[in-house]
């Protein structure tokens, strides 16, 4: 197992009586995409502007790249890449114009152009900020927080308000930043953004961690049921799909066979059966339970309200 | 570089530089409406308030410019002031902080842009001054020049305060004016600071624009610096002051 790159441990931040974060405690390892996932106003952000160094906690210990967010604020400013939720640039400041600031502030700057060639803005380089499209201030916002090379990349709600295309291709730009070895820290509060990008998540709720886990892992342990369509014409393997231990639920709806299981560890068992039968099968679905569902089984509530 | 505290300021004070001239309202407002304004006001009362004999200082003389100047420097001020809240609220101070970027390098670079235009403004001002007033004195541009840009320095350091604590862009600019504008009042350019009632005496003495209007005064007269070292005192010691403040109370959203 890689080493946590970011170590965070009974953190707690309160705006007068509400407890923005409350005892949260969680690390994220090296070259993983990490996601803090909750709906808005569950603490994503307080929580990542604590790590970063933006924002002082009442409570807890920090530590990214073995560094105290607090006290070496300036030699982490270095090494880390951020994106904050709603940020904006000066109007009239052009696309490599703000490449060209940032660039001037770090010791080893990427090559800025490259940056904007490689994200896709490199035909934007002289239009003013004002002018660009919201996936395209995403893209730019991007492009600066990787000006300095850093370790550790956090995006803030990188996707919100973007058309399902845009989000799509950003969703590969982030990718190809943990390809290249960095970590990723993310916030969304989009499940399904969660469950396609990252390698692990932290589900928080009124700001407290609720649980971590990767997508897959949550989903099996929260929400093991599963529904299953099986399109098959032989009403005889009713029966025998009845047999089988954990299984609910098996009806036929048209030309399928569906089947409600309890857990994942119906799945050997009914091939097992189907196989020894030799039943005919056109078509063969499961329907997983979605982050969503684990949300909602954990906290009581949708993550939508 | 690295030890450098004020790294990055070159880089967005030209920036900054670039992006204001790309707002021509903003240039035209801040650089020709004032000069345009002293023309009129100079060509309009100038035959009738300069003094009959040559050479003797009347308002176009001395107080107009230096009032000009003083209008023009808090102006100046506010708009700054304005910009430091939009930033603010837009999310844009937040990601510049978010990075090596420090709180002293962003006022500063904003102090030297208001600066230079102040500069250029000042310097157009006296310029056309010479040149289309029918007053017959010779006028010490230089010095005046260098003599606003000190008192708006003072004043600018007292605007980064009201910016610091100005709760959002709808309110700084009126907080700004309520605070700035009656300084012009105290100031000495009406009636003399020592002639003032005690109380407003105190307040004068306090603010920057009376020290500023003494040493522009002084500069217009061609008096020797060195006859004005209270007046210098006194703007750096209110800059120092509002400058500690500032960098303290300075909230990046």
């Amino acid at each position: 197992m890689q080493p946590p790159v970011i170590e965070v441990s009974g953190l707690s931040k309160a705006y007068g009586d509400t407890r923005a974060i409350d005892a949260a405690t969680f690390e994220v390892r090296q070259g993983e995409i990490f996601g803090l996932i909750g709906p808005n106003g569950a603490g994503k952000t307080t929580t990542m502007e604590c790590i970063e160094g933006l924002r002082a906690p009442d409570a807890g210990r920090l530590s990214v790249l073995g560094l105290n967010p607090l006290k070496d604020g300036k030699a982490l400013q270095n090494r880390i890449g951020v994106q904050l939720q709603e940020a904006q640039l000066q109007k009239r400041i052009t696309v490599k114009e703000a490449i060209g600031l940032w660039s001037s502030l770090y010791d080893t700057p990427l090559d800025g152009h490259q940056l904007l060639v490689q994200l896709g803005i490199a035909g934007k380089a002289n239009a003013r900020f004002m002018t660009l499209s919201g996936g395209q201030k995403q893209r730019l916002f991007i492009a600066l927080a990787l000006i300095n090379d850093p370790d550790v990349v956090f995006l803030d709600e990188l996707t919100t308000g973007l058309d399902p295309q845009a989000r799509r291709a950003i969703w590969e730009l982030v990718r190809s930043i943990r390809d290249r070895g960095k970590t990723v820290f993310l916030t969304t509060h989009l499940m399904e953004e969660a469950e396609r990008l990252c390698d692990r998540v932290a589900i928080i709720d009124h700001g407290r961690i609720v649980d971590i886990d990767s997508p897959a892992g949550l989903v099996n342990r929260h929400c093991p049921e599963r529904t299953i369509v099986i399109a098959t014409e032989d009403d005889g393997v009713i029966g025998a799909l009845r047999e089988i231990a954990g299984v609910d639920r098996v009806t036929r709806e048209g030309p399928s066979v569906v089947m409600q299981a309890r857990s994942i560890d119906v799945m050997t068992r009914l091939i097992r059966v189907l196989a020894d039968r030799q039943t005919p099968v056109t078509d063969f679905r499961t329907i997983v339970p979605t982050l969503e569902d684990v949300f909602l089984k954990l906290t009581g509530h949708s993550v939508r309200q | 570089m690295t030890g450098w505290p004020l790294r990055g300021l070159g880089a967005l004070t030209w920036l900054e530089i670039k992006i204001f001239m790309r707002e021509p309202l903003g240039v035209i407002g801040s650089v020709f409406v004032p000069v345009l304004v002293f023309l009129v006001i100079g060509r309009t009362f100038g035959g009738q308030m300069t003094g009959a004999a040559p050479g003797e200082r009347g308002l176009v003389g001395v107080d107009l410019a230096v009032f000009a100047a003083l209008l023009m420097s808090i102006s100046a001020v506010l708009s700054l002031v304005t910009i430091i809240s939009i930033y603010r609220e837009g999310g844009i101070l937040k990601r510049l902080r978010a990075t090596p970027l420090r709180p002293l390098t962003i006022l500063s670079a904003h102090v030297l842009v208001k600066l230079l235009f102040t500069a250029i403004t000042v310097g157009m001002m006296t310029i056309v001054g010479k040149r289309y007033l029918p007053v017959d004195i010779p006028i010490p541009w230089f010095a005046f020049t260098a003599a606003t840009l000190v008192g708006t320095l003072s004043i600018l350091s007292l605007g980064f305060v009201l910016a610091s604590l100005a709760p959002t862009a709808r309110f700084a600019q009126p907080i700004g004016t309520i605070v700035l504008y009656p300084m012009i009042g105290i100031s000495g350019l009406f009636k003399p600071v020592e002639d003032l009632p005690a109380l407003l005496h105190v307040a004068a003495r306090l603010t920057p624009a009376s020290y500023a209007v003494s040493l522009m005064r002084g500069a217009w007269y061609g008096d020797s610096w060195l006859d004005h070292g209270a007046d210098f005192a006194g703007l750096a010691i209110i800059f120092t002051l509002c400058t500690l403040l500032a960098v303290r109370w300075f909230r990046w959203e």
